[in-house]
């Protein structure tokens, strides 16, 4: 069943429509809650009149920052930690008087319906003091006038640093110093289904249904929020319309949660817009990185170091785990006897950045992949050949973050399968001295992507299996299905361990934090793994479960028993059926005991996965204009569960990568951080029409930590196509842009400055 | 959920201008693309609406026995782009407006409410007016007939008063016999996009003596309001087919023109593109004269 393309077990309730997201179970009376948003970018709310929104008829409850509890708490999607050390940052509230970048939120309005709710936030009167908005990370890193958080006074939320080796030695002993520097800008997630929940009460308790990654870290941030305990929240996470990471954060779900506790626990629901989505929920961080190397004549790293500044935006959220984690990506993959790198992540005035897919790697690969060419340009060797020169080979460990490790590695299969595809040194050849203001060239780019948050953080999952009256069973999860398959390659690892039927197996797609077992959700590309190996052992303990029962219903056969799609074999003949069998727990006057199987897992372990992007390009001077003629994305990440619905991923990545290399940037306005074009009109995602044919293949090295030979697939494949279309346009025209996305006039200033048109 | 107060609906032109006058307050819906989208911004939230989507008077392309097309202001962006007498006559105003965002939109949106929605960006625009489009208004008594280049008084505003209707554009044979035109819509995307920067170009060629006898180029996005290019028009005309022409059009263009200078792009990238797209255009309306072998 592993390796199988079996259709989504979703695919059906999707195309038709009866799959239900949260909007479509928003129980018909529910209230409707606005939220009012500042419209300065920094400074402090001096008054607010809210008395013509409440007498406006059918407006139920008015709320400002005066109204909400006086505490802080984290937002981001990671494990909550039992050491204080490493819990996450605290620095929001429900709703503010001390504006943080333009936008933030003041008050709420919950009314009877949207047309009365958004008539009452134009009622509602607020005057300000400003103060002067810093939307550069550069700048703010120095301190502002007005800190944005009182306990940083210098705005930097956090710093690292780590060396290996000596670097200023092996600086001195290369034969060449490289130095560049590299910028990513702000790119928001713009999953389809914008975020949005509806909360009521039952029973003194809260329920909150929402569009989440993360159901019971929301319901665990929601208790926190509100300072109440944790039990008293029921969190309920139904078919969601993507999340790329900005769901793995908890958004507005206390505020909701908090609102239907004023309003005597009737449902509210705060479905935000997605003009909110851009400037209200979170972003990827735009990340500055100052880079320099040294080689040797021979082309071999001597040295490098990273400098690296992280634009954290008005609120911690994900914080510097995200510039970190480029750090280490910095550690991995080349070979390079001495490594520095240090990042600082900085509060600005800007939207608040948190985990998008691929959580920093997008940012780092961006910067050490258009390095890697830039270098080889600078020693004239094929960037190719510099980087299979410096590649590491087979098994390596992360110096830092043990046990991560490259356990199974194929990055120069992926390598020979993409030059193959693009055919590398013809082309590489061919477009070398062109002339003309239509010009093509091929570039490439690599990365290498842990597999879950194991050791810098928790890896728990669960996993419940409940053998029914017909052989057939659910499997209930707390991991969540976001769009990716998650729930199909699940029911393909329980059916085959139990060699069952796919169709036996019935998954349960909504989590209930009261009822599916505890996990912590969709991130880090970690599900297939650590949920997987939850999966595995529920599907073990299972499998005995009914053996052992089997052994009492067949007493005296001393053959091995084995269960083998719907019977139970006796040295490989059909004893008994599994229906039969099931019955028999179920009603047996003699000894009934329905089977179930449970397990909650902790894994302590991690694996690298790798792959690379080839890509043509062909650049017409003139319009400022990229064409993709060709690009191939080529994964190692061990055993694919399901081959087709890998390919959907990658592709689903590609497009992503794409649009970071050639389109999409959220644009702030310099004086108020107000953002410029946070709509799907002016924030470029690419569209079908944009999108070129895709080409995927993938290297199938089966690892040993994954609980069926698998390894990150998740996010990877994100990662790789911006620097390879820089790349390929450096190849094309010589233009080395070091900022993405490389967009027409970015291109036409480039061009212009170097003299081609 | 939309902020609308009324709604009222009007099947014929007679009875739109009556409702129009009766609630001078209320504005003409069409397709929608446009007012509800600023509904949904808060622009026109509360407001009131005269539907004209179901006069049936307002809809359909026709080529009168003079040789004008009238083109109904209810006729929506696929209907013009599929209309066999636009496809024969005028192919440059029909690929214009399938570039409009996506095929839903162009479903719903009109050509009509394309011009009377203002927007400079407008993809029927610079084709209508290198076409010397003229708008026919109705206004419940004598109506009156505009030339497209008078009826843009600035962005966002028309030359419409409380009552008026623009009921059809009309193409005089004159201007479209004997022309080919070609537009160019420079977005950053390929679809799902409003122009940065767009051209249009309607030229005659005398083949026999390979020289440009007229030439109309207008800008979108390069003013306030579309913008006929007349000086360059001038010095093109009875120019000799050939780069020397493409050259001189870049240059004059880029002269002539005075695009915004924005966050969404340089007014230095806009003249850059201007001048290629007008060029490129120019050229592509020879070719379909038959002027240059493609």
């Amino acid at each position: 069943m592993i390796g199988k393309s079996i259709p989504r077990v979703d695919a059906y309730e999707k195309v038709t429509g009866r799959a239900k997201f949260t909007d479509d179970l928003a129980p018909k009376n529910c209230l409707v809650a606005k939220v009012y948003h500042a419209t300065i970018g920094n400074g402090i709310v001096t008054s607010i009149d809210t008395s013509e929104a409440e007498a406006l008829p059918g407006v139920v409850r008015v709320i400002t920052f005066k109204d909400v509890p006086n505490h802080c708490y984290p937002t981001p999607g990671h494990p909550w930690s039992v050491e204080p050390a490493h819990q996450d940052i605290a620095d929001r509230n429900l709703l503010t008087g001390r504006v943080r970048y333009y936008g933030d939120d003041i008050a709420a309005v919950v009314a009877e319906d949207e047309v009365t709710a958004t008539r009452a936030l134009k009622l509602i009167k607020v005057e300000y003091e400003e103060y002067p908005v810093e939307i550069n990370p550069r700048k703010s890193m120095y301190g502002t006038p007005h800190p944005i958080h009182l306990d940083k006074k210098d705005n930097v939320l956090a710093r690292s640093n780590f060396f290996i080796g000596n670097v200023e030695q092996g600086l001195k002993d290369s034969d060449i110093v490289i130095k560049r520097s590299y910028k990513t800008p702000i790119v928001q997630h713009c999953h389809i289904e914008n975020p949005i929940s509806y909360a009521y009460m039952e029973k003194g308790r809260i329920v909150v249904v929402t569009s989440t990654q993360i159901p019971h870290i929301v319901r665990r941030v929601i208790g926190q929020a509100l300072g109440i305990p944790w039990g008293k929240v029921r969190v309920i996470k139904p078919y969601i319309g993507g999340g790329f990471g900005n769901k793995q954060d908890v958004l507005y779900e206390p505020l909701n949660a908090f609102l239907t506790t004023l309003v005597g626990g009737r449902p509210v629901k705060l479905d935000v817009t997605r003009e909110e989505t851009f400037c209200n929920t979170r972003t990827r961080h735009s990340i500055e990185y100052d880079l320099t190397a040294g080689v040797d004549k021979d082309g071999h790293l001597i040295a490098k170091d990273m400098f690296a500044i992280s634009n954290q935006g008005a609120y911690a959220s994900h914080g510097h785990a995200i510039a970190a984690n480029g750090l280490t990506a910095w550690r991995l993959q080349y070979a390079c006897p001495n490594i520095k790198g240090e990042a600082y992540t900085v509060y600005t005035n800007c939207p608040t950045a948190g985990a998008m897919r691929a959580y920093g790697i997008p940012q780092a690969a961006f910067a050490i992949e258009c390095f890697m060419d830039d270098i080889a340009n600078e020693i004239h060797m094929d960037p190719l050949e510099f980087r299979k020169q410096n590649l590491i080979q087979g098994y390596y460990q992360d110096a830092y973050l043990k046990p991560i490790a490259a356990n199974t590695n194929g990055i120069f299969e992926c390598l020979e399968k993409g030059a193959a595809h693009i055919h590398w040194e013809e082309k590489r050849k061919a477009y070398e001295n062109q002339t003309g203001d239509v010009r093509r060239g091929v570039g490439m780019s690599l990365f290498s992507y842990k597999t879950g948050v194991w050791p810098i953080s928790l890896e728990i999952a669960g996993a419940r299996l409940v053998l029914n009256q017909d052989g057939s069973m659910q499997l209930s999860l707390g991991a969540t299905e976001i769009g990716q398959g998650a729930d199909t390659v699940f029911s393909q690892m329980a059916a085959e361990t139990l060699h069952m039927d796919v169709e036996d197996i019935h998954i349960q797609t909504v989590q209930d934090t009261d009822i599916t077992p505890f996990d912590t959700g969709a991130y880090a590309s970690r599900q297939s793994f650590v949920t997987g190996t939850a999966v595995k052992k529920c599907a073990e303990l299972m499998l005995h479960k009914i053996l052992d029962y089997a052994a009492t219903l067949l007493e005296g056969e001393e053959r091995t028993l084995s269960l083998d799609h719907g019977w139970i074999l006796a040295d490989g003949q059909k004893v008994l059926s599994l229906e039969e069998l099931a019955m028999e727990s179920y009603y047996s006057l003699t000894n009934s005991s329905a089977i179930t199987a449970e397990v909650s897992t902790q894994v302590k372990k991690n694996t690298i996965a790798t792959g690379c992007c080839f890509v043509e390009v062909e650049v017409d001077l003139k319009l400022g204009k990229i064409k993709i003629l060709d690009i191939i994305n080529v994964h190692d990440s061990g055993k694919l569960l399901n081959p087709q619905l890998a390919r959907m991923q990658v592709e689903g990545g590609m497009s992503m990568g794409m649009g970071y290399g050639l389109s999409e940037q959220l644009l702030l306005d310099e004086k108020t951080g107000r953002p410029l074009n946070g709509t799907l009109l002016d924030y470029k995602l690419m569209t079908t029409m944009d999108t070129p044919d895709l080409d995927v293949d993938f290297v199938e090295l089966e690892d040993p930590m994954g609980p069926y030979g698998n390894k990150a697939l998740g996010e990877p494949p994100a990662i790789p196509a911006a620097p390879a279309i820089r790349n390929a346009v450096l190849h094309a025209t010589g233009v080395a842009f070091n900022e993405n996305p490389l967009t027409p006039q970015r291109l036409i200033s480039g061009f212009k400055e170097a003299g081609l048109i | 959920m939309y902020d609308i107060e009324n709604y009222y609906n009007a099947e014929s032109i007679k009875e739109a201008v009556s409702l129009l006058k009766e609630h001078p307050d209320a504005r003409i819906i069409s397709g929608g693309s446009d007012v509800l989208i600023k509904i949904r911004e808060g622009k026109m939230a509360g407001t009131s609406l005269v539907s004209i989507r179901d006069i049936k008077e307002m809809q359909g392309v026709t080529l009168m026995d003079s040789g004008d097309i009238y083109i109904g202001a209810g006729t929506t962006f696929s209907h013009v782009t599929n209309d066999p007498v636009i496809q024969k006559h005028i192919p440059v105003l029909g690929e214009a407006v399938d570039q409009v965002g996506g095929p839903q939109v162009r479903n719903i949106g009109t050509i009509g409410g394309n011009v009377c929605n203002g927007a400079v960006s407008a993809d029927s625009a610079p084709s209508l007016f290198s076409l010397n489009a003229m708008l026919r208004i109705a206004d419940g008594e004598g109506g009156r007939t505009v030339p497209i280049d008078m009826f843009y008084l600035g962005p966002g505003k028309v030359d419409l008063h409380c009552g008026d209707v623009l009921t059809h554009i009309i193409i005089p044979g004159k201007e479209y016999q004997g022309y080919h035109g070609h537009y160019i819509k420079y977005s950053m995307r390929n679809a799902m996009d409003i122009a940065t920067l767009s051209c249009s170009v309607v030229s005659k060629v005398n083949a026999e003596t390979n020289i440009l006898d007229d030439v109309r180029i207008t800008f979108g996005v390069a003013a306030p309001v579309p913008y006929r290019c007349k000086k360059t028009e001038a010095a093109l005309k009875g120019m000799e087919i050939g780069e020397a022409l493409y050259e001189k059009i870049k240059t004059l263009v880029r002269e002539e023109i005075n695009p915004r200078d924005s966050w969404r792009a340089s007014k230095e990238f806009r003249l850059q593109i201007g001048g290629e797209i007008a060029a490129r255009a120019l050229r592509e309306t020879v070719k379909l004269a038959g002027g240059e072998p493609s």
